[in-house]
């Protein structure tokens, strides 16, 4: 068991990263900024398990909400809402930090 | 007018054929699940009768499952609490198995609305709901509702109203989502029976939102 690196209303940023083989985070959100709305638990690296590897690594699992403004600024007005995806710690970063 | 050597002497067109399930080729997985299965029962690691079995669990699960929850937790505040907390552990209540994934209800309120989508693919509460639908799976559901959801539930004959936060909620995880909806105005002396029958499948997805009996 690790500590999160992240709190809850803090910004994160999901990492631009395009690892082979099975990945559980979204290309749509990958380079985005979020706000983690909730620590959700701790679960085995699905990414690892895929592979059978049974003692896959336990995980950060956050809950992470995008504004549609972020994700689609070229969209037309009147689409106003909020996408909350879940999220691994591996695939998360301080939003400060470059990417 | 014909030339066709098998004629019914009616000279209607041949009735076109429904092609059988074996008619288009197995895919490469399709191919692989079966061999699987195959060397598994031959290895005795699972039966026939398992497989079988478990094909009939999955196909006798159905929405009305979820629907009694929702009936429940609009009955009894202190049901609802439960269920939000963990719906697995609600559905346990009336002995449902809600299988092994935790899943989440997501509560619409008068300000929020929710819909559930599963962009990687197709993951969905399918132990307490049944099978998703084949929309849910499609690309065109996967990538349109988190650009642009209120177009597409307005394709569902939802119209919300434009104060109304709508939320989306991907589950690519290790939850699975299911939307406790509003319970509608003009039910108010309605039982748990009669506000299950209600509340269906795509009210729970959130793609709509349930109807007082006898309204439209």
């Amino acid at each position: 068991m690790s500590q999160p690196q992240f709190q809850t209303s803090e910004r994160v940023r999901v990492r631009q990263w395009e690892p082979p083989g099975h990945i559980r985070t979204p290309s749509f959100i990958r380079g985005h900024t979020g706000i983690v709305q909730q620590i959700a638990g701790q679960f085995r690296n699905p990414e690892e398990l895929a592979y059978g590897r049974k003692d896959a690594r336990l995980l950060t699992l956050y809950r992470v909400a995008f504004a549609h403004d972020d994700l689609w600024p070229e969209s037309p007005p009147g689409e106003q809402h909020a996408v909350i995806v879940d999220i691994y710690e591996n695939w998360l970063e301080p939003a400060e930090r470059k990417s | 007018m014909s030339d066709h050597t098998h004629d019914h002497g009616d000279h209607h067109p041949p009735h076109p054929m429904q092609p059988d399930l074996e008619d288009t080729p197995l895919t490469y997985h399709q191919s692989m699940t079966l061999a699987v299965v195959e060397l598994l029962i031959e290895k005795n690691v699972i039966s026939a009768d398992e497989v079988r079995a478990m094909h009939e669990v999955i196909d006798a699960t159905s929405p009305a499952l979820g629907a009694k929850l929702v009936a429940r937790a609009w009955s009894d505040a202190e049901f609802k609490k439960r269920l939000l907390k963990s719906v697995n552990d609600a559905a346990a209540e009336f002995g449902v198995d809600a299988g092994p994934v935790p899943i989440r209800a997501m509560e619409n309120t008068t300000g929020v609305h929710n819909v559930i989508v599963c962009t990687l693919c197709s993951c969905y509460p399918k132990y307490l709901l049944g099978l998703p639908p084949d929309w849910y799976k499609s690309r065109a559901y996967r990538s349109r509702v988190v650009r642009e959801p209120r177009a597409v539930l307005a394709e569902f004959g939802t119209q919300l109203p434009g104060d109304v936060d709508l939320v989306v909620h991907d589950s690519t995880a290790d939850f699975r989502y299911m939307v406790l909806p509003l319970r509608p105005a003009g039910t108010d002396g309605l039982g748990e029976e009669e506000l299950a029958a209600i509340v269906t499948r795509d009210c729970m997805i959130g793609v709509t939102c349930p109807k007082a009996p006898g309204s439209e």
